[in-house]
């Protein structure tokens, strides 16, 4: 046949990490996005590389392409404004330091570095958090960086005339037998398609649980050194996880110029993609009760974003269900940055027969589902 | 909690020409009135410094009609967000304000056009308007050879400024021909009459001066700071050695305020109605965002935003014919001081665009358009957001770089942050 191996739909970065494994196997990949490359979710990211283990499947993804991150460090362009400054979970009270040593124990058990820091330790580490926390796990090989830059890398990354890149390409269908169906009706024939496109993945595949998941961030002026690592708190578990109510966690991520951003919210039901003001209040008042010295440092913007997210909090990657030649990757709600080399290199070995570096049945479209309890 | 949050009729932010204009017409109007701005001076940066000396003209007759008419005033309060519905977060050097409004003007002014070039970020190299208030806070220009390149009357009135300080300026070069200001010229005593006066009185100041039209800078040298600055006209290019450099091609309105609250703009100007209400009820748009004007057209716009805003549509009305005199004017102003397209372009592919994040010409211009320059190069994402490199950016590629998003300015967290915190834990 005529045309391409395969279509990506999407050059966020999951879609980028896609196209990139697919063109490094020796495949042709067009790749397309109405916006630029890295222009939705990976646009409104903070760029965090972190491992998580909400669930075995989950830690399995994240540590995996973790692992890719690290490996393609070396590479990265200074663009990238890739910093392996680790993560670090304050805690603020017992309770808290039992789940950071429950967490110790779980990534240590299956190989990875991770630290128990006491009241002095976490100090030393971050001397701008409050004082009066317990202690905090420290999570060295986590890292940080800039995604759009990381997207355009990895579409770049492949051997020359493998991936052709159409931005601002709208595509208004998925041909059900492989390719697209561009915005002016034109049509792009491809052996199989990938729905890389986030939050729009619904819009061309019909049924797919995939909803809008909103999130603010805002960036300060540049101070260096004001803080090391990525520092998450605990209770960002919690609220990651309340499924049903608007939340919001503290979250800050040193740049390597100095900026700081300091995340996060989470909102289902929030369709206008304006900065909320009473949750980046909230946000920011949480921020500063971790970080009290916040207060006198200048904000530049704030900027909000969606994420894709699933009912199950773990992304589709795979052929969809009914249809063998329209792949999925997608739903990576906020764990995209971190997860998309893993979801390019696993799509890849499934498209080409490799043996799967991970098994990819949690991933896949048509694993069963729980009951989307968010739905409001 | 009180006194950080406070309720008025109609809320003016911005206390230059317009705004003094326009709150002064809404408090003869009876309205419970303030005006705002982020200066410790009323008069904006036009009349900047008029506050203090007093002196003739109309900045003492507006400042005078403002404080009869009894509108409340609030220095050193700039407008960062809108927190909801009909109110305004301000940062003052009391803390957080937060300002309910009926009736919201927004008289915020304009910035200068830079317009980058070989050489432009070099020490001494300086924005017109910029270098006027460094003079007004004294800073010392004696015996110093300054080159004024750019656009519009404004180089005028800052040569003679400059002049009076002491400087010596060698060369006034205005990138508009002579044929389009002479037809300008030929319009004034039918358009505005009053600026023959001015234009004499400025002629007088200047005298000896050479004035170059059809001529610009297409690069300034230095070591490490400015030597000199290359000159271009259609018949030769040559060298001024100077110490100063003045630049500025016009200004360009700011759109950020009434972006952020929704109001439609249309060819980087705000869209207002007759009664200069915007696309937003109950916001009105005056002087500099609604189109480049000058004083005359932000006192004529402001008085009729006022009084629109005050309820007095028929006082509103009588300013009308007014305003179109003003109008035609701006329009002709707009004609003469076009920009030709070889001073869009002089960038080289090194010459920085973006000043904050150093990103020069050769890497942007891969780009198809602002989001995507931006979100590769950072462009515009440092700490003026865009402002000045914004405006370079359209003129040179045609791209929109539009933002509407929160603060206006960069402001303090603690600003941003609730006013009455919550206990600790209340988020989850």
């Amino acid at each position: 046949m005529s045309g391409w191996d395969v279509a990506v739909v999407g050059a966020g970065i999951v879609g980028a990490a896609c196209a990139s494994e697919c063109a490094r196997a020796g495949l042709s990949v067009i790749v397309f996005d109405r916006g630029p490359v890295g222009g939705g979710a990976t646009a409104a990211a903070m760029g965090h590389v972190v491992v998580m283990d909400d669930s075995e499947a989950q830690f399995a993804l994240t540590s995996f392409s973790r692992r890719l991150w690290r490996d393609l460090a070396p590479e990265l362009p200074a663009d990238v404004h890739f910093e392996a400054c680790g993560t670090l979970w304050p805690a603020a009270d017992e309770e808290e330091m039992a789940e950071a040593r429950r967490k110790a124990e779980f990534l240590r058990g299956r190989g990875l570095r991770a630290e128990i820091l006491d009241e002095d330790g976490i100090r030393e580490a971050e001397p701008n958090l409050r004082p009066g926390l317990r202690g905090g796990l420290l999570v060295p090989d986590d890292s940080v960086l800039y995604p759009p830059s990381a997207a355009l890398f990895l579409l770049g990354r492949a051997p020359r005339n493998k991936i052709v890149l159409r931005t601002g390409a709208d595509v208004r269908a998925l041909d059900p037998d492989g390719g697209v169906v561009l915005g002016d009706g034109s049509r792009i024939s491809a052996g199989l398609t990938v729905n890389a496109a986030g939050c729009w993945s619904p819009d061309l595949t019909a049924g797919l649980p995939v909803r809008k998941r909103k999130g603010h961030l805002v960036v300060t002026h540049r101070y260096p050194g004001h803080i090391r690592h990525q520092i998450v708190e605990l209770g960002y578990l919690k609220s990651a996880h309340s499924v049903s109510s608007d939340s919001v966690a503290f979250n800050v991520q040193p740049r390597s110029n100095g900026q700081m951003l300091i995340g996060s919210s989470r909102q289902y039901g929030a369709e206008r993609p304006d900065v909320e003001f009473g949750i980046l209040r909230r946000m920011l008042e949480r921020a500063a009760l971790y970080l009290p010295s916040l207060e006198r440092l200048t904000a530049l913007r704030s900027w909000a974003g969606f994420r894709p997210a699933t009912p199950d909090k773990l992304p589709f990657i795979g052929p969809s269900a009914d249809n063998q030649k329209i792949w999925l990757a997608t739903g990576h709600e906020g764990l995209g940055i971190t997860t998309s080399l893993a979801t390019g290199r696993l799509l890849a070995d499934m498209i080409l027969n490799r043996p799967e570096e991970i098994p990819s049945a949690p991933y896949s479209p048509a694993r069963s589902l729980p009951e989307d309890k968010a739905h409001d | 909690m009180s006194d950080t949050r406070s309720r008025f009729e109609v809320v003016v932010v911005g206390a230059g020409p317009a705004g003094l204009a326009a709150a002064a017409a809404a408090a003869e109007c009876g309205r419970r009135t303030l005006v705002l701005d982020a200066t410790p001076w009323l008069g904006g940066q036009i009349w900047r410094g008029r506050e203090a000396k007093g002196g003739p003209g109309s900045a003492k007759r507006w400042l005078a009609r403002l404080q009869a008419a009894g509108a409340a005033v609030a220095r050193q309060t700039t407008v960062v967000a809108s927190p909801g519905p009909g109110v305004l977060l301000a940062e003052s050097p009391e803390g957080p304000r937060e300002i309910e409004w009926e009736k919201l003007i927004l008289t915020i002014g304009a910035r200068e056009l830079f317009l980058p070039f070989p050489g432009w970020t070099l020490p001494g190299v300086v924005g017109i308007g910029g270098l006027q208030v460094l003079v007004k806070g004294g800073w010392p220009l004696a015996g110093k050879r300054i080159v004024i390149a750019g656009s519009g009357p404004l180089l005028f009135a800052a040569a003679a400024e400059y002049r009076a300080a002491g400087a010596d300026v060698v060369l006034i070069a205005e990138q508009a021909d002579l044929a389009r200001l002479v037809r300008f010229g030929l319009s004034l005593p039918r358009l505005a009459p009053g600026k023959i006066l001015q234009a004499a009185q400025y002629q007088a100041a200047l005298l000896g001066v050479p004035y170059r039209t059809g001529c610009w800078a297409v690069s300034a040298q230095g070591a490490d700071r400015l030597e000199g600055v290359t000159l271009r006209s259609a018949r030769r290019t040559w060298t001024e050695r100077c110490d100063v450099l003045a630049t500025g091609f016009g200004f360009l309105p700011n759109l950020e305020l009434p972006r952020l609250l929704g109001c439609r703009t249309e060819n980087g100007a705000a869209v207002v109605d007759d009664r200069q209400e915007s696309s937003q009820a109950g916001i009105f748009i005056a002087g500099e965002p609604t189109g480049i004007g000058g004083e005359g057209r932000a006192l004529v716009e402001g008085l009729i935003a006022g009084f629109a805003a005050a309820g007095r549509p028929e006082r509103a009305g009588r300013l009308w014919r007014k305003r179109r005199r003003a109008l035609a004017f701006s329009r002709a102003m707009d004609r003469a001081f076009a920009l030709r397209d070889e001073v869009r372009d002089l960038a080289s592919p090194e010459t920085p665009i973006c000043r904050c994040e150093d990103v020069p010409r050769r890497d942007l211009e891969k780009y198809g358009g602002w989001r995507a320059a931006k979100l590769h190069t950072r462009c515009g994402m440092g700490p003026c957001q865009g402002r000045i490199c914004g405006g370079a950016v359209e003129k040179l590629f045609g791209w929109d770089a539009a933002s509407n998003r929160p603060p206006v300015f960069p402001v303090s967290i603690g600003t941003l942050r609730e006013p009455d915190p919550r206990p600790s834990g209340a988020s989850d």
